[in-house]
């Protein structure tokens, strides 16, 4: 771990132990780090447990969920070795969240201030009369016009709009070293989405925040990340460079994904299309998880599950055809069957 | 020429199927001890366009644009306040609910939620099967058949008619939903957001399915959304809707490439796109939308809009045709338009 790195995430397991015994393998085995100052993309579809890796990191797993195995550091220590008392003085203080519904992550009987002023006495220890004074600096922060007044009003009486920006301001009250938000902007509309991730942006350079953006919308991710990570089936699929990755996408699944995207720019006649559906956490197949919807699928892919390996600096993939010697071989060997059976 | 250039140009001869005049829809809002009106929410405030046989309208507007409401005013499901819904030349504003229900096999509609919108204690058979009850007179056994062959239409197995919603995937759910809406052979459906709950994968699949079954039936499609990128995708015309109306309407073509109204520019120029090499000019909006309760005075956009003037807080911009079917309503296109008042007025200094 590097100066430079805020959050190490290793191995990473967290399982949900479903009735009857069955086992969804929401997050399994994932391992990323964030760099100071760096916005990193968790994208993904429903189900791949980009989610559930956040609420990981902030150890916010309820049962029957539980983190199976892995390493969280964060300035040096481990999150998951920690007492639930020391990862209360983290949350919210270093490490802060923002989630995809404002009305549902503030508290609707508590003033807008309130909520600040709640964190701010918390963690930085102030005074009723300083939090409230800070409580209407950071909502101006955030472009609240009338402060003064907003400060007092309840979540309800803001737009979804507001309702977010209200959101950031809690959690850049104590000016964390990392921001994680969830699908920050995915209920909102697309003229307030600009605002609301410009706004981010801005506090992300005022702090020095370091930031893990959690979105399902590849246009968000290459317009505001730096790096991107990939996930399909509780794996990170592919990691690299935001250019690298929509220049030169490497794994079938990412590539399906770029292709089924309808393009405000451009006139395409068919979409591109992914086959099948995301198979269920507790039924992985038993190689590759995304062999069943595989275009470019191999005899090895339905045997054994391919690691994540650095194909070039900085640019992993998780998949046969780029890391494995005798591929060649294989890719034929499968082109017969496929043409033997039909 | 591709056929499928020959086909669109086809179409646009066609006649009209759906034409609406001046649609209102105000909803009162209720206050006070006695319940009293004190005021309404103009939802669907003025809106006019036609659809022509075989084509995809597009409907974009953001949340409380009234996008929605117009379209389950036009299959009648919520009662206009004013205006006018004319369906293959008959005007079906007042029609009485028996005559509308034997016209409605002839319209349907696909919701946005497939977990809303299947009734879960009924197998698929039943789901896909209830149309066909209501509107022919098909014996049980025709009836599987087509049960079978709409499954097959959309993608889905046979076997899948005794299972029931839960079994299946939001992808699945909405094509048996598009399924149910193609039993009884509709001439137009309308698409209510119908992908926008689906992931990116299964949208295109979904995406992809309307327009091969569009091809194979003939239909016409009003397809609303808020998604700018698949409205591109699937759609012939736009319609874009701002406050309950139509700011703008014009060829896809025109729409994306040239686009006149200052919403629709900024509109296009906030969708973040995945072509990281794209260098735009980033018009972002302040504010929020207005209240549908209280819109503002003369143009509804003029709160937010970049180049707002004098003359847009006093009157209602006109619904212009800029020629080919272009319209717009903005006074920065009025006739004689401010625009050209300007260049005329440069000329004259010169």
């Amino acid at each position: 771990m590097t100066n430079d790195t805020v959050l190490e995430v290793k191995n990473l397991k967290t399982y949900f132990f479903l009735d009857d015994n069955k086992v969804a393998k929401a997050v399994d085995g994932v391992d990323f780090s964030v760099r100071r100052g760096e916005t990193v993309a968790l994208v993904g579809e429903s189900g791949s447990g980009k989610s559930i890796t956040s609420l990981s990191i902030m150890q916010l797993i309820n049962r029957p969920g539980r983190i199976v195995d892995g390493a969280v550091h964060f300035n040096g220590k481990n999150l998951l070795d920690m007492s639930d008392k020391q990862m209360a003085s983290i949350r919210g203080n270093d490490i802060a969240m923002i989630f995809q519904e404002p009305m549902t992550a503030l508290n609707p009987v508590f003033t807008i201030g309130n909520q600040i002023i709640e964190v701010l006495r918390k963690h930085k220890k102030m005074t009723k009369k300083q939090a409230r004074k800070r409580a209407i600096e950071l909502l101006k922060m955030v472009g609240f016009p009338r402060a003064e007044e907003t400060v007092d009003e309840y979540p309800h009486q803001l737009s979804g709009g507001m309702r977010q920006r209200a959101m950031i301001a809690i959690a850049i009250s104590c000016e964390p070293k990392l921001l994680i938000a969830d699908e920050p902007t995915t209920a909102l509309d697309v003229t307030i989405q600009s605002q609301i991730l410009d706004l981010m942006m801005e506090m992300k350079e005022k702090f020095n925040m370091s930031l893990v953006l959690i979105t399902h919308d590849l246009g968000v991710v290459a317009e505001y990340a730096d790096r991107v990570m990939v996930m399909y089936g509780g794996q990170i699929v592919e990691t690299s460079d935001k250019r690298t990755l929509f220049k030169h996408p490497k794994h079938p699944y990412t590539n399906g994904l770029l292709e089924s995207l309808p393009s405000v720019d451009k006139e395409e006649e068919r979409l591109g299309m992914i086959k099948g559906i995301v198979p269920p956490a507790h039924n992985f197949p038993k190689g590759c998880r995304f062999s069943s919807r595989c275009p470019k699928v191999m005899k090895k892919c339905f045997e054994s599950n391919p690691e994540l390996e650095e194909i070039e600096f900085e640019h992993s993939v998780r998949c046969y055809l780029y890391t494995d010697t005798d591929k060649e071989a294989n890719h034929d060997s499968s082109q017969t069957k496929e043409r033997s059976k039909s | 020429m591709t056929v499928l250039k020959q086909k669109k140009d086809q179409k646009a001869d066609q006649q009209t199927i759906v034409k609406v005049e001046n649609l209102k829809k105000y909803f009162p809002i209720k206050g006070g001890i006695l319940k009293r009106t004190i005021g309404h929410v103009k939802a669907v405030d003025d809106v006019s366009f036609e659809i022509k046989k075989g084509e995809t309208l597009g409907v974009v507007g953001e949340s409380g644009s009234g996008k929605s409401t117009l379209g389950r005013m036009i299959l009648r499901l919520l009662e206009p306040t004013e205006g006018k819904i004319v369906f293959e030349d008959q005007d079906i504003t007042h029609l009485s609910n028996r005559k509308m229900r034997s016209l409605r096999k002839d319209m349907q509609i696909v919701f946005q939620d497939p977990f809303a919108s299947l009734n879960s204690k009924m197998s698929i058979r039943e789901i896909i099967e209830e149309p066909l009850l209501v509107q022919t007179s098909m014996s049980k056994k025709e009836r599987q058949e087509k049960v079978v062959s709409l499954l097959e239409k959309v993608g889905l197995q046979p076997d899948d008619r005794v299972k029931y919603p839960h079994e299946f995937s939001g992808g699945q759910r909405q094509r048996i939903s598009i399924a149910r809406a193609l039993a009884i052979n509709p001439k137009f459906i309308i698409g209510d957001e119908p992908v926008s709950a689906l992931d990116v994968s299964i949208q295109a699949q979904v995406l992809n399915l309307m327009k091969d079954l569009q091809d194979e039936f003939d239909l016409t499609y009003l397809f609303i959304s808020h998604d700018l990128s698949v409205v591109r995708h699937i759609s012939d015309r736009v319609a874009v809707m701002y406050l309950g109306r139509i700011v703008e309407l014009a060829s896809k073509k025109e729409i994306y490439e040239n686009p006149l109204h200052p919403y629709t520019q900024a509109l296009l120029s906030s969708i973040p796109t995945t072509d990281i090499d794209r260098k735009k000019e980033k018009i972002t909006l302040s504010g929020d939308l207005p209240s549908p309760s209280n819109p503002p005075s003369g143009c509804a956009f003029r709160t937010r809009c970049p180049l707002v003037h004098e003359r847009c807080a006093e009157e209602r911009p006109e619904f212009n045709d800029m020629g080919e079917g272009h319209f717009v309503a903005c006074h920065l296109f009025d006739k004689p338009s401010i625009r050209d008042e300007e260049v005329k007025q440069e000329k004259d200094m010169h």
